[in-house]
């Protein structure tokens, strides 16, 4: 009676958390909403069937629970139930399926006027590269990876000149344009990570991976690291500004290139520093 | 039907495989030392499985308290939790679940439930667990090692694995850990091929394969899988071993660490996730397969009723065998591998959802019409399938490569995992434990002490892991020994972290409460008699119990029937054990 | 990992042939009775069905060292060592030594102990010429400036030869076992004739996986995958 009991205490108890509980997805900023309308769909479905489960569970402990007197059935197999059973199932799997692999299908499909942005992972902190006027990145490797050139940009490429260099320090993105982000790593992976995009995509050495968005939302994010990265794997976040056009446009002036970044120090830079 | 007469018993022809020369101990240590009885063996693998798992319960304490209360503990340095994390990991899923399920249960109830009176090679079986206790001894070394044990997380990824800023990455943790690996495979090759080896060879007559119980027919099956997968990791290992020890670059990139270039180049640290995980995912159901065994024939046996669907069951354990070698990518869709393989892995994935759905339907009903004895091994099967079915449910999430893309990473993977592959197979051993005490010792474990607990592991597991899924809903990422202040989770995360700390805690001492029954009750414990459950299978028909070296006297059991005649209409009692000549009166089936 | 899933099928399916033959469809609850149906136990020697199952996960090892090897392949550091011109030699040894042991398994089935002998003999000390020539082979590699670090090409030649040579080491022990048991008894007991039949399997399959290995080393494997890949495109 009891066990009976605490089973649909269980289930009750299940779904009266996910219902009143305050602990949700923090609200979308990206335009990813059908994954939150996919994980949606799983969510009924799998509630329904937990339910059904254990609540018929509790029944059975209920009802045939040991009385003197009483045998159980003889009932070794039912073709018929079991068919009919294997049938629903599969279909609650495609309901799921379905729309997971359309989604994906969006989500591996980066539109042709997205502009790239990279992402530069390093133990612990994060650096990004835009494209710069040319719109397209230099190339760039691990090996190349000086105190001067934190990227690791080729010096020979003339693409990479006049890509923006931003490192340690926080990534504006104007609103509403979709963005390749472009994911690289000079030591170890990572994984760049923003619960308000729902994207995210492991950053790997010798490599570059992507994902694509589009901000929907202006604001400031977090960035986090989702990939353990060696002890300061926790303390590794980030920044990400999500800006109107204007605003953007300012962030972007007050950025430097790589061209100006590797010049040979000059003295006159030398004698503004000291005071 | 045809039932057993006079005259057809005539016919049994004579064994068909000569009778097991067996081995016979002469003193003390032989017997109880390296003895090649599977029975001490299985004694000794559990034994062994247990005190290093307690050690990794204590682990998750300290883990729990960091995250529950960040900042009051200045010892769990982040250094410190990895490497915390880490061994738990690696010695909760191998060094526990696959040596206490494999090397414990299968070496206790193979011979006994097939009718054999020992493993065909006894004295391999001895090697394999002493190489067992040698790979957790290795292991133990690590954590006095300089630098400590390893901290990558129990998958070692590299590159960073075998880098300065992981803990243990330069010093000898990660060395110690890799060669514990290998000893641990070559060990349980030796064992798991006796498995195989006897369930194939060993059985007795009449002892049809589908006439075994569940519980063989998951461990042998699981057992299949570990030897085919297990090698996996061992590649993975030896080639990692290569890349710390001697400069290769299998899984080593050009990388600047610390400002500093590496040697290594053009390595791929994708290569060793697909080979890690080429071993790690059938590892799920090497773990699970035997549970699912057990908890059928637990269902089976308290519910006095057949398991429902019997040959279902036996195709759904060999079904999810198989596929489940075809699913490993599922755990690298945010990887960087090539995107078109998410449609592939994420309909495999989903696929496999149907035979253990329908394994699902199969227990519950079967308690349909039963007569439900809510006995502690009972109760430990329903709690199993009421965090089976949840943490199932959770994986049809991360399954769907979409869905998972959000939430990888996320507490809510390790609530999911913790649920499906922690706490449902330890609630198995829990019930399979309580069951089988009385065969092991004679004597039964305390029904009080067992109440309690049951009942806090299983509310209190509950109460760990379901809040949990939410938590990683909200986005916190796993591995992170303090989240912070973020503007995407409210201060109230933090309560609730705490609060699933205290659950950890009150569930964690319940198992005191566990060992120390095992203890008292070896000598205080009720008598329990040969056959205290009333049940079918072999195992219970033994002429002594416990049963001695060799199980069955002077002749082994002839099988005459199926392991599950429960309640059979116009039977005297409600079972027949599977050694009963009796012919059963019923009417048409 | 095409090479471990292509392996796995070929194992899979021989699982499911045996079980087919396992009457899994079946209804036991119908079946009452000893002599209906009598076991199922093979007639092969326990030992025979043990070796069969391990051979199974040697050769998934050596498959699963065949993908790596494949999947590393793939990245553009990867720069092949020339093939000792020793190897040759080797692989005609190891030949031998598995025709030693067939002879072997022949003279023992007809009792001619002094054939069994000679044959064991061969066999082993082929096998051992043959550990001395691949040794020879990592000489000549390293002596030419191909150590196991430069690239992993290197890497994986010395990995896996090492890998086949620890096998052929440890079978080399059972063959010592056997050779001295031969030695001892005057006829060709049940107990001899098994132990041979077991080396000679498991020295057939390490042929067999040297043979695989041998082409995937000397990049005509590499070669295969690169036409069949165009002949797809």
């Amino acid at each position: 009676m009891a066990v009976a009991l605490i089973l649909v205490l269980v289930v009750v108890g299940s779904i009266l958390f996910h219902i009143l509980s305050p602990w949700w997805w923090s609200p979308i900023a990206s335009n990813w909403g059908y994954i939150d309308q996919t994980l949606i769909i799983t969510f009924w479905i799998t509630g329904a069937v937990f339910s059904a489960v254990v609540l018929f569970m509790a029944y059975c402990v209920f009802r045939f629970r040991h009385r003197e007197g009483i045998k159980a059935d003889y009932n070794p197999e039912n073709k018929k139930l079991e068919s009919w059973l294997t049938a629903v199932t599969a279909v609650g799997v495609a309901a799921m399926l379905a729309p997971g692999l359309y989604v994906w299908s969006q989500f591996i499909t980066v539109p042709d006027d997205a502009t790239e942005v990279e992402v530069v992972g390093q133990q612990w902190q994060w650096n990004y590269r835009l494209p710069g006027e040319d719109g397209r990145l230099g190339k760039s490797d691990n090996r190349l990876v000086t105190y001067e050139n934190p990227l690791g940009i080729d010096p020979d490429d003339p693409y990479g000149q006049d890509d923006v260099v931003i490192e340690a320090a926080d990534l504006h993105l104007p609103i509403d344009k979709p963005v390749k982000m472009l994911l690289r790593s000079i030591d170890v992976l990572h994984d760049f990570y923003v619960p308000e995009f729902r994207a995210k995509m492991d950053m790997v050495p010798g490599t570059v991976t992507y994902f694509w968005f589009t901000p929907t939302r202006t604001g400031t994010f977090e960035v986090l690291c989702a990939e353990l990265c060696g002890t300061g794997h926790g303390y590794m976040r980030g920044i990400v500004m999500v800006d109107t056009e204007e605003d953007y446009q300012a962030w972007l002036d007050g950025q430097t290139t790589f061209a100006r970044l590797s010049a040979p120090p000059k003295v006159g830079a030398m004698d503004a520093v000291e005071p | 039907m045809v039932d057993a007469t006079p005259h057809a018993e005539q016919g049994i022809p004579p064994a068909e495989t000569p009778e097991l020369e067996l081995y016979h101990p002469r003193g003390w240590w032989t017997t109880y030392v390296f003895s090649q009885d599977a029975k001490v063996i299985a004694i000794q693998y559990s034994g062994t499985a247990l005190a290093i798992g307690l050690v990794a319960l204590v682990l998750s304490w300290l883990m729990r308290l960091q995250l529950g209360f960040p900042g009051t503990f200045d010892f769990i340095t982040p250094e410190a939790y990895y490497q915390f994390m880490t061994m738990h990991g690696m010695i909760m899923v191998i060094y526990l679940l696959t040596a206490l399920f494999l090397g414990g249960f299968g070496n206790y109830l193979i011979p006994l439930m097939v009718g054999a009176r020992d493993m065909v090679f006894p004295y391999v079986n001895m090697l394999s667990y002493w190489i067992y206790l040698l790979a957790v001894l290795v292991l133990v070394a690590s954590f006095f090692a300089p630098g400590g044990p390893t901290g990558a997380g129990w998958t070692l990824y590299p590159p960073q694995v075998i880098l300065s800023g992981t803990p243990g990455g330069q010093g000898a943790g990660i060395v110690l850990m890799l060669v514990s690996l290998i000893l641990f495979i070559i060990g349980f090759t030796m064992g798991g091929l006796n498995y195989v080896v006897t369930v194939i060879q060993g059985r007795t007559r009449g002892m049809t394969l589908m006439r075994m119980p569940l519980t063989v027919w998951g461990i042998f099956t699981a057992t299949v899988m570990a030897l085919l997968a297990f090698p996996a990791l061992f590649v993975a290992c030896v080639m990692m071993l290569f890349d710390r020890l001697l400069g290769t670059s299998f899984f080593m990139p050009a990388l600047v660490e610390m400002g500093e270039l590496m040697s290594y180049g053009g390595g791929s640290p994708i290569l060793f996730q697909h080979l890690f995980w080429f071993f790690g995912h059938p590892e799920v159901y090497i773990v699970a397969l035997p549970a699912f065994g057990i908890v059928s024939d637990l269902i089976s046996t308290h519910a006095r009723k057949n398991i429902f669907g019997y040959r279902m069951m036996v195709w759904a354990i060999v079904i999810i065998g198989a596929l489940s070698f075809v699913v490993w990518a599922h755990h690298m869709y945010v990887s960087g591998m090539h995107p078109w393989f998410g449609f592939f892995f994420a309909t495999t994935t989903l696929i496999i959802a149907i035979p253990t759905a329908i394994k699902v339907y199969n227990w519950v009903l079967t308690l349909w019409r039963g007569d439900i004895h809510l006995t502690l091994p009972m109760l430990f099967a329903l709690a199993f399938i009421v965090t089976f079915v949840n943490g199932g449910l959770t994986g049809l999430f991360l399954g769907n490569v979409v869905v998972d893309v959000p939430l990888s990473d996320t507490m809510f993977v390790v609530a999911h995992f913790h649920m499906v592959m922690g706490v449902a197979p330890v609630l198995v051993v829990f019930g399979a434990i309580y069951h089988w005490y009385p065969k092991i010792t004679g004597r039964m474990l305390n029904e009080a002490m067992g109440q309690f607990h049951f009942w806090v592991t299983f509310v209190g597991a509950y109460a760990i892991f379901f809040p949990m899924h939410y938590v990683g809903l909200v986005g916190v990422p796993r591995r992170y020994p303090e989240l912070g202040d973020v503007a995407f989770a409210t201060d109230s995360v933090h309560s609730l972290n705490a609060f699933i700390t205290i659950a950890a805690l009150t569930v964690g001492f319940a198992q005191m409460v566990f060992l120390f029954n095992l203890v008292w009750s070896l000598r205080n414990g009720r008598e329990a008699g040969g056959n205290p459950w009333r049940a079918t299978s072999l195992e219970w028909q033994t002429p002594t119990t416990p049963p001695p070296h060799g199980n069955w006297g002077a002749e082994r059991p002839v099988v005459y029937r199926w392991a599950y005649d429960y309640s059979v209409p116009g039977a005297p009692e409600d079972f027949i054990a599977q050694n009963d000549p009796g012919s059963r009166h019923r009417g048409a089936v | 990992m095409s090479v471990i899933l292509v392996f796995l099928v070929v194992v899979i399916g021989f699982s499911f042939w045996w079980l087919s033959h396992q009457r899994l469809m079946s209804k036991p609850w119908l079946e009452t009775g000893a002599a209906l149906p009598a076991t199922d136990v093979p007639e092969m020697p326990a030992a025979k069905v043990a070796l069969g199952i391990f051979l199974a996960v040697v050769g998934s090892l050596f498959a699963l060292f065949a993908s790596a090897y494949f999947m590393r392949m793939e990245y553009a550091d990867w720069q092949a060592p020339p093939l000792p011109p020793v190897l040759w030699f080797n692989t005609v040894v190891l030949v031998l030594a598995s025709i030693a042991l067939s002879c072997a398994v022949r003279a023992a089935r007809e009792d001619r102990m002094d054939l069994t002998r000679l044959g064991l003999a061969a066999a082993g000390l082929s096998s051992v010429v043959f550990l001395i020539g691949q040794l020879a082979a990592w000489r000549a590699l390293s002596a030419a400036g191909h150590f196991i670090d430069v690239n992993a090409a290197n890497g994986f030649f010395y990995l896996i030869t090492g890998m086949h040579g620890l096998h052929i080491l440890g079978g080399l022990i059972a063959l010592a076992r056997v050779s001295a048991l031969a030695w001892r008894e005057t006829y060709s007991s049940a107990r001899v004739r098994l132990g041979i039949d077991l080396c000679a399997m498991y020295w057939h399959f390490l042929l067999f996986v040297w043979l695989c290995l041998f082409i995937l080393l000397a990049g005509w494997a590499g070669d295969l995958v690169a036409i069949c890949r165009q002949f797809l495109a």
